[in-house]
């Protein structure tokens, strides 16, 4: 009776799971996302729940503390406004040369404020979920950003949530390009890809770089433009140490990323 | 009480999994995430039905794919095959016991990452694999083991919670009793 049940139970998941596997990658995301669907609510409580907490750490910050902040946000206000105006004047004399020129017209970015839910619970991927999905106009493949560089792709997208492949995944490779610190000239172009060899998520490869180019470190890696995902001229890192590869042929860079992967809260996504 | 307790696992594994994603406190601090569900998966072969081990490994595994890059299904049969060695040999383990408890937990946390990655690579996957995934393998294998006895304790306290408590036997019986009382005396009968 026993080996009967042994043999049902094994039966039916085994089936269950030969379906599931050999589904079509459509089908299968779709599946995906409803079981993950049923998370949200409780991804809802936790932000609500966090963002109580920090409200009520807010409530005891002492007043004083929060006039000095809002006067140094005040000046950084203004400082941002100089600099709005002055790249504004930028953007239009560039505008202008572009059109003299006959170049096409640069399009401003169009971002949409997403903030992280979740995380990969595997450790070995590293991706995670954001909370806009294709009511807000989100589709895979764009662009995700932080102030302080770039953060990854989009993967799948559900109705109001998506999953997003963060640099340093083996599903996250790209181009990138090696801008010299002084005067900003392209020095080498080359991959990026995850690292093999440390535990540190904000490390990565800077692989197939062709040998003789003059690395540094220090030097800044930013997005190369080469590929259809990603725009030029994102910041992804610096270089912390460079290796030959090949007898020579090849170099590759460990880069540092720009931005700490680890402790991501808001991110944008960039409409295209 | 089955499916009281078979409900019960379900939701664990379903918070479980929920707060693999969403808490990122131990991941920064040690590099790598624990995972609940063979720790789940020891208490629930060695306390549960097979029904609940196969419910278990189905759900466990799909709740868990479905907030990870792996392909839907993949988690599933690490746990399956941990759930049915271990139901199959229950009456062999002390399952009261802590230290069995810590060490089928070392065993089953430490076997249900490795048994993904193979089945990650046979389906030519390419997980992010290097030498600290070592590292990580520990920290899952210790964590997981620390984690089956907590599991053990909090079921058999929500049991005792949700079930009438088994009446101690007494070797009293009144059939039996000595009466004791100053009944006629013979002398003075």
């Amino acid at each position: 009776m026993l080996k009967r049940q042994y043999s049902i139970a094994t039966g039916l998941v085994l089936l269950i799971v030969l379906v599931l596997l050999n589904l079509p990658e459509q089908p299968a995301a779709r599946i995906k996302l409803a079981l993950g669907g049923l998370f949200l609510p409780l991804f809802g409580m936790a932000g609500s729940v966090q963002h109580l907490a920090q409200q009520v750490g807010n409530s005891v910050v002492p007043r004083s503390t929060l006039l000095t902040q809002l006067d140094q946000l005040r000046k950084e206000n203004e400082e941002l406004r100089q600099k709005l105006m002055q790249a504004q004047d930028a953007f239009r004399e560039n505008g202008q040369l572009r059109q003299a020129l006959g170049w096409q017209r640069r399009v401003p970015w169009a971002l949409q404020p997403a903030r992280v839910i979740g995380q990969d619970p595997a450790n070995w991927w590293r991706t995670m979920l954001i909370d806009v999905g294709s009511r807000d106009r989100i589709r895979p493949n764009m662009p995700v950003l932080t102030a302080e560089g770039l953060v990854g792709r989009i993967d799948k997208v559900g109705p109001d949530r998506s999953s997003v492949v963060m640099i340093g995944d083996p599903n996250c490779r790209f181009s990138a390009q090696v801008q010299d610190a002084r005067d900003k000239s392209v020095v080498a172009k080359g991959i990026i890809s995850p690292t093999a060899s440390t535990l540190d998520r904000l490390l990565v490869d800077l692989i197939f770089v062709p040998g003789g180019s003059l690395l540094k470190p220090g030097q800044s890696v930013m997005t190369g433009g080469d590929s259809m995902i990603f725009p030029k001229g994102i910041i992804i890192g610096h270089i912390v140490d460079v290796r030959t590869n090949d007898y020579g042929l090849n170099l590759e860079a460990r880069v540092k990323l720009a931005v700490n992967l680890n402790r991501l809260e808001l991110v944008w996504v960039l409409l295209q | 009480m089955n499916w009281l307790n078979t409900m019960a696992i379900l939701l664990m594994a379903f918070l479980a999994v929920f707060l693999e994603s969403y808490f990122r406190g131990l991941r920064n601090l040690v590099g790598a995430q624990i995972d609940l569900l063979p720790a789940l998966m020891v208490y629930a072969s060695l306390s549960a039905g097979i029904s609940t081990v196969a419910l278990l490994a189905t759900l466990g595994g799909l709740w868990f794919d479905s907030l990870s890059a792996n392909p839907l299904g993949i988690t599933v049969l690490p746990l399956l095959v941990i759930g049915l060695v271990l139901h199959s040999g229950r009456e062999l383990i002390l399952r009261e016991q802590r230290y069995a408890q810590f060490m089928l937990g070392l065993a089953a946390s430490a076997m249900a990452p490795l048994f993904t990655v193979l089945a990650l690579l046979g389906l030519g996957a390419e997980p992010l694999l290097g030498w600290w995934s070592l590292w990580q393998w520990l920290i899952m294998a210790l964590g997981g083991a620390a984690a089956t006895p907590l599991c053990f304790r909090l079921f058999d306290r929500v049991k005792r919670a949700f079930t009438y408590q088994k009446l101690a036997e007494t070797s009293f019986r009144p059939d039996r009793e000595i009466k004791r009382d100053r009944g006629p005396h013979p002398d003075y009968s």
